[in-house]
């Protein structure tokens, strides 16, 4: 006869206090809200740090972070939690559209052109755009756009910089052409070639609080990124890329995501569908 | 006509003329999934489906070609590895009929080698998808091959 153990409380379950501790954790590290519909993401991000923690529950796990001392464990669940899911060409109607956007404002404004990645993760994004002006316009043509890649997590732009991938995040979105040509296969990883991981400069940056990066850029890719914050924040957000944003420069949002009704120094390009750029009267200003 | 309207909603569904209209305005694709796995061919049948593709089986590459001469589908999932014809061995015997519409053609096997790779791509193979793959490779690899 075999004698059931009392039930219990689901150790894998966080209670309503442990998540709101992880929320402002989150929020106070980066700015960025969880959404109740995204809750399950957070026990399932936590899961595997549970597992090496020594803990017997999550909220027990949650215990542990806010005493850690040092902030590295609070950093690693920082990370696990923002671990979006992306991939390469993600959307990738949207990528055609940026490469041609990009080729007309080089044509037009001349020189090099600057673009910047937001909140890039490990990544695919600035990857993806890379592979496509190199084979736009070939990838030692001098007018080679300048790529700045950002992200807040360091442990995701450690991947970034590494260019290193797992065979499934490297067939996710990746046509087999692109990848024989601008990766190498290790093992079981696939790493991009040097020449392709040299176009983009990574850097950590946090939207929420550090200033924006120095200059003006053509473009901005900021996608399904500020879906994470409060509408009030948001706002400011918007703000402080279209400061950056050049005369005529474009932002590019999620498929998803618009600036109507959130931002008032944006507004839908006429000229290129599904973008926006700054509105007529800032335009002039700067 | 007449007789038409006196039917039943659930009867008319079941009617050829309301199928061929409904094939019609939602367009299914179809996809025929070769593999001598019968638990790859489900697994891909159940992702196929959910994406609303009409999915045919086949358990190697003679009878994949037989199938595909019957009737050619949009899309061809393709094992590499198979008893009586491969993958390889089904796409050239492809190329040399005289099919009017050729099928895209996706491999999917667990040959994940760059080699093996290479050689698909010069037979004629239009995109691969290295085993294990999931719901999401699947799809995008059916949008890059622009079946979807
Ligand atoms: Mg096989």
């Amino acid at each position: 006869m075999t004698v059931r153990p009392a039930s219990r409380p689901d150790e894998r379950r966080l209670s309503d206090q442990g998540l709101a501790i992880i929320a402002a954790l989150v929020e106070a590290r980066t700015g960025q809200e969880i959404a109740p519909n995204r809750v399950w993401r957070v026990e399932t991000a936590l899961k595997p740090l549970l597992r090496g923690s020594g803990a017997s529950s999550l909220d027990e796990f949650v215990s542990h972070v806010v005493a850690a001392a040092d902030g590295v464990l609070i950093d690693a669940v920082v990370d696990a939690i923002l671990n979006n899911e992306t991939s390469f060409f993600r959307d990738a109607g949207v990528f055609d559209q940026v490469a041609e956007a990009a080729r007309i404002r080089a044509q037009e404004a001349g020189g090099r052109m600057r673009i910047w990645s937001v909140g890039c993760s490990t990544g695919q994004e600035p990857y993806s755009l890379a592979i496509l002006l190199a084979e736009k316009m070939g990838i030692d043509d001098p007018a080679f756009p300048e790529i700045l890649a950002t992200d807040v997590s360091a442990q995701a732009l450690n991947r970034a910089r590494a260019a290193t991938f797992s065979q499934f995040e490297i067939q996710r979105g990746m046509p087999v052409r692109r990848m024989v040509e601008w990766f190498e296969k290790r093992g079981e990883q696939w790493t991009a070639h040097p020449d392709l991981i040299r176009k983009v400069q990574f850097r950590r940056h946090n939207l929420a609080s550090d200033p924006c990066p120095a200059g003006k850029f053509d473009l901005i890719l900021c996608r399904n990124l500020l879906f994470y914050f409060a509408p009030e924040r948001r706002h400011r957000l918007f703000d402080r890329l279209a400061g950056v944003l050049a005369n005529e420069g474009l932002l590019v949002l999620g498929a998803g995501e618009t600036v109507i009704g959130q931002a008032r120094g944006l507004v839908p390009s006429e000229r290129f569908r599904g973008f926006y750029c700054r509105a007529a009267e800032d335009a002039g200003r700067t | 006509m007449a007789r038409l309207l006196t039917l039943s909603l659930p009867a008319l569904c079941e009617t050829w003329a309301f199928q061929y209209a409904y094939d019609k305005v939602i367009w299914m694709k179809s996809c025929l999934v070769v593999d001598d796995s019968k638990v790859i061919r489900q697994v891909a049948r159940h992702i196929l489906e959910t994406l609303r593709f009409e999915v045919r089986e086949a358990c190697d590459g003679r009878q994949a070609l037989d199938s595909c001469i019957a009737s050619p589908p949009d899309v061809v999932l393709l094992d590499w590895n198979m008893p009586v014809m491969s993958g390889m061995d089904f796409l050239r015997a492809l190329h040399a009929t005289d099919l009017p519409k050729r099928p895209k053609i996706v491999f999917c096997t667990t040959e994940n080698g760059m080699a093996h790779i290479r050689a698909a791509i010069e037979a004629g193979a239009d995109e691969y998808v290295m085993k294990p793959f999931d719901r999401e490779t699947l799809e995008s690899k059916l949008q890059i091959v622009g079946i979807d």
